[in-house]
């Protein structure tokens, strides 16, 4: 597809980038997210992150009006910084740029600064900023941005060497987290996982409406990475600087960069990962759900092998489940991302060496009406990717396979789960189950055994 | 008295029977304080984005227009191109040098590709601040191109939702008056300030027809380019809701002369009246209307009366909050809810005036409160002190209510089933029904002090 030098974007394929942040930082324990800039984009973001994870999520906003936007938004970010100590009584309050006050250029450190300053009589919390302005980058690049600038300003002294690793795990869902959580316990290893969701973003019902969920990474476990004896990284199509990186430069903690484990071989690679860090054999459970997904596999194949897939999302997740399908035997015809310049084409043919014959059609800065106008040709048997699809899908009556965020159009997207064993064995199960579905809808016989 | 409003927005928040009602509102929401707001463009985007055979280019960042994509439940009768999320997505260097071409050959591009009745251009808040002359632009795409494409002015950050009504009303004004309305009879009316959510207008223009009154344009649900350019040529305006859409009424008052009434289509009476109003207004020119709109309302009454009064038994002084858009719809909601014998305890708004409180609180009873602009914390205290049993909101007020362990109703832009007219209440009392009367809330932490009740078998059911 060549494009003229100008294009319009038709169904966007990523969001912008202070929502990544904001995620991010919600994975901290006490920390409330804070968006520097008008009151809409903070709004809308909380909506959209609502209607996935179901949860009632504030963003702060520092609410800039006309004379802000002219005269900048310092007093503003100050204002709104008291306010929510007022109210929320954060430990940490993540500070995230918009479009607006990048582009008015208020130089958000200098601010913070002041701030300290000013309030240093007051019990403040940490502070973290990032600069997230929106015409540079997707929601990933905010998301990466925001955990590196967690480890890079909180992480200011060097700490003892520990056994425990840091595991930075990318963009997953909660049931992602809680299953990264389970695997290191049962390895006896300490890990400090950053961010961890999983409980800010998918919490109980209570009695009262807590103002910041409990959970999350703990300021003090994140101090501590900078003594882990190694960062694993999830993600193979990360920026070049990251919270693992600075930890290697900044302290020597060595980093290591695997893609998501989804699927039977890159979850081999985390767990010997493990494995090698820890000097422990991987528990016997794991051995056995290994087992099981083979098993499945075995079991399942005919009603996978040579279909057609169209993947799309976040990039790490496209390199992830492309990886998967390479597996079972499932070609992938089209891998698209919004998101531009991150090796999406190396990252996948890195997964699916050894197993597929041809490489699909690999798209970065894509949108939907590219991912149609292209897919259209391809004759795609199913559609994997976030709820954003569904609209074509439904147009070529295919199945859509919803994986990774956001999942607006079915109920219980935050406890899916797509890494290690247990996360392949789930994603088959869906795409088996798909595919059996759609041929018992389109015979005319309606066959009880497939 | 309370730890979760902070005291710049003590202003904002009133009970009755504790003095005058003084609110402060239409003020920018505070720094810090989690509004539930959103920003002018997202006024003009809820305003214009159901009418379907018109592009609707968003220029700006990528955000503005994903987070808008399709989220509003406005249905359409035949073109479906409203639903498509178009947007110039500006990068660093159009912020740097300005996102004026870009615009341009995205509008050429775009009105090529779908071949639109109209476009809508709005400016987002970067577009403000880079200064691209998308006026210009669109006159001469609109010269270019000879369908009219129209600027929405929407910076995100000159206000809130009520400027961007305006700022759409601008924009739709521009349209009228360019049509042929030589054919329209005078028993015709345009509805303005329906949005068609889960089809709502096709109910409400179903009632007219049985009337006897033309509707000659929607504004803007299953709203057509080509019917608002001739609206002018409607003998009436009925105008719904709180402000959306008042502005454009006053505008067609003073250049074309259309009066307009407000309605309600939410709940019985307000239903009734609204139908009342119209064939009053058309009495002489329309023999019979008055008659054969009594029978409508006699004939659907008849059917639904029977209906509500089995909810009704279950309902009786059950406890709501509310927190909606705008007040207007909070008046229809408050009667609707006195029919199904509950009690309204606490009613908010984003954007209400202070003309709209002040006849909120002769409605309302003692105690209520009223609160303008709220957030999340101080919803969750008055769901907590007035213990209520259902909260009626918007997509983020949901989870806030839910995790409280409170039953919820959307009644915002995004809700998915039909609440207006004479069936849209039965709807509705059916929704607050299945919301309210649910086993689950035994079982959440807040009713925890009832929990004994769940545990104990049903009498007369014992198995020993
Ligand atoms: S202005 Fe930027 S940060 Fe705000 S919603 Fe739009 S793209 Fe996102
Ligand atoms: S950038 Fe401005 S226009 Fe866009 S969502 Fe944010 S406040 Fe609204």
């Amino acid at each position: 597809m060549t494009k003229p030098n100008y294009i319009s974007t038709t169904n966007a394929c990523k969001l912008c980038t202070p929502l990544g942040a904001a995620m991010a930082f919600r994975g901290v324990e006490g920390a409330i997210p804070f968006l520097h800039g008008s009151q809409g984009c903070a709004t809308y973001m909380r909506r959209y992150v609502i209607s996935h994870f179901r949860e009632p999520v504030d963003i702060a906003s520092s609410s800039l009006g006309e004379k802000q936007a002219v005269y900048g938004g310092g007093p503003n970010l100050k204002k709104g910084m008291l306010n929510v100590m007022k109210k929320y009584e954060p430990k940490l309050i993540g500070v995230a740029t918009t479009c607006l006050t990048e582009t008015i250029g208020d130089d958000v450190p200098r601010i913070i600064k002041e701030f300290h300053d000013e309030f240093g009589d007051l019990p403040l919390p940490e502070i973290v900023e990032v600069s997230t302005p929106s015409y540079n980058g997707t929601h990933t690049d905010g998301w990466h941005g925001a955990v590196r600038s967690l480890v890079g300003q909180l992480c200011t002294q060097e700490r003892p060497k520990n056994d425990s690793i840091n595991i930075l795990p990318n963009m997953v869902s909660c049931e992602d987290i809680r299953h990264l959580k389970d695997i290191c316990e049962d390895f006896g290893v300490a890990a400090t996982i950053l961010p961890d969701i999983s409980e800010t973003l998918d919490a109980p019902t209570l009695e009262d409406y807590v103002r910041i969920p409990t959970g999350g990474t703990t300021l003090s476990a994140i101090r501590s990475m900078s003594g882990a004896s190694a960062t694993i990284e999830f993600g193979r199509c990360l920026p070049q600087e990251t919270g693992a990186t600075v930890l290697e430069k900044q302290f020597g903690v060595p980093a290591k960069r695997i893609g998501l484990p989804i699927g039977l071989r890159e979850s081999d690679r985390f767990f010997g990962m493990l494995e090698e860090i820890s000097g422990k054999t991987m528990p016997l459970r794991y051995g056995l759900e290994r087992g099981r997904l083979v098993d499945a596999y075995v079991d399942g194949h005919k009603y996978v092998f040579g279909k057609r897939a169209i993947v799309y999302g976040e990039e790490d997740l496209v390199a992830g489940i492309c990886a998967f399908l390479a597996e079972i035997g499932v070609n992938v015809v089209l891998a698209g991302t919004g998101s531009r310049n991150k090796g999406l084409a190396k990252a996948i043919s890195e997964v699916s060496s050894g197993l597929t014959k041809e490489m699909p059609i690999v798209r970065e800065a894509v949108d939907f009406h590219d991912i149609a106008e292209e897919g259209a040709t391809l004759n795609p048997d199913l559609l994997i990717g976030h709820s954003k699809g569904y609209q074509y899908a439904n147009a070529w009556k295919i199945p859509l396979i919803r994986v990774g965020f956001p999942i607006h159009d079915r109920f219980g997207g935050q406890r899916m789960l797509h890494l290690g064993y247990k996360g392949a064995l789930n994603l088959f199960d869906g795409i088996v189950n798909a595919m059996i579905a759609k041929k018992q809808s389109d015979s005319q016989i309606g066959y009880g055994y497939l | 008295m309370s730890t979760a409003i902070l005291d710049e927005r003590k202003s904002q928040i009133h009970r009755i029977g504790e003095g005058e009602i003084d609110i402060a509102c239409n003020r920018e929401s505070l720094a810090g304080a989690v509004s539930q707001r959103a920003c002018v463009f997202c006024g003009s985007r809820v305003v214009l984005y159901p009418i379907a055979d018109a592009l609707h280019l968003v220029h700006g960042p990528i955000g503005c227009a994903v987070y808008t994509w399709d989220i509003r439940g406005a249905l359409s009768s035949g073109p479906e191109l409203h639903r498509l999320s178009f947007s110039t997505d500006l990068q660093e260097m159009d912020v740097i040098f300005g996102g004026e071409r870009k615009l341009e050959a995205a509008l050429d591009e775009l009105i090529d590709r779908h071949k639109p009745k109209a476009a809508f251009v709005y400016s987002t808040c970067i577009v403000g601040l880079i200064g691209d002359d998308i006026e210009a632009v669109c006159r001469k795409m609109t010269a270019f191109k000879g369908i009219p494409v129209l600027p929405v002015m929407s910076e995100g950050f000159k206000g809130n939702k009520r400027e961007g009504y305006l700022a759409a009303c601008n924009a739709m004004f521009k349209l009228i008056g360019t049509g042929d309305t030589s054919d329209i009879g005078p028993v015709s009316i345009n509805i303005l300030g329906d949005f068609n959510l889960a089809g709502e207008i096709w109910i409400i223009r179903e009632y007219f027809e049985r009337m006897g009154v033309e509707v000659v344009a929607n504004i803007t649900g299953d709203g057509r380019v080509d019917d608002i350019r001739r609206c002018h040529g409607a003998s009436l305006n009925l105008v719904q809701c709180s402000g959306a859409t008042l502005a454009l009424a006053k505008m067609m008052q003073e250049k074309y002369g259309t009066p307009f009434l407000r309605v309600s289509y939410l709940g019985i009476e307000d239903m009734a009246d609204s139908l009342y109003q119209v064939a009053d207004f058309f009495q002489d020119k329309s023999p019979g209307i008055m008659e054969r709109t009594q029978d409508l309302v006699r004939s659907e009454l008849e059917s639904l009366m029977p209906e509500l009064a089995r909810y009704r038994k279950d309902l009786e002084d059950k406890r709501v909050a509310m927190y909606v858009g705008g007040s207007f719809k909070a008046f229809s909601l408050l009667k609707a809810f006195r029919h199904l014998g509950m009690k309204v305890v606490m009613v908010g708004s984003q954007t209400g005036t202070k003309e709209d409180y002040a006849e909120l609180a002769q409605i309302a009873d003692p105690g209520t409160i009223i609160v303008d602009d709220a957030t999340p914390l101080e919803l969750s205290q008055f769901i907590k002190e007035k213990d209520v049993d259902l909260f009626v909101g918007g997509v983020k007020e949901r989870p806030i209510a839910y995790k409280l362990g409170v039953g919820f109703c959307d009644h915002n832009h995004e809700r998915k089933e039909a609440l207006e007219g004479f069936v849209g209440m039965l709807n509705f009392a059916r929704e607050v029904h299945s919301s309210v009367m649910s086993p689950v809330w035994k079982f959440v932490p807040r009713r925890a002090h009832h929990a004994s009740a769940v545990t104990d078998a049903p009498k007369g059911d014992h198995h020993d």
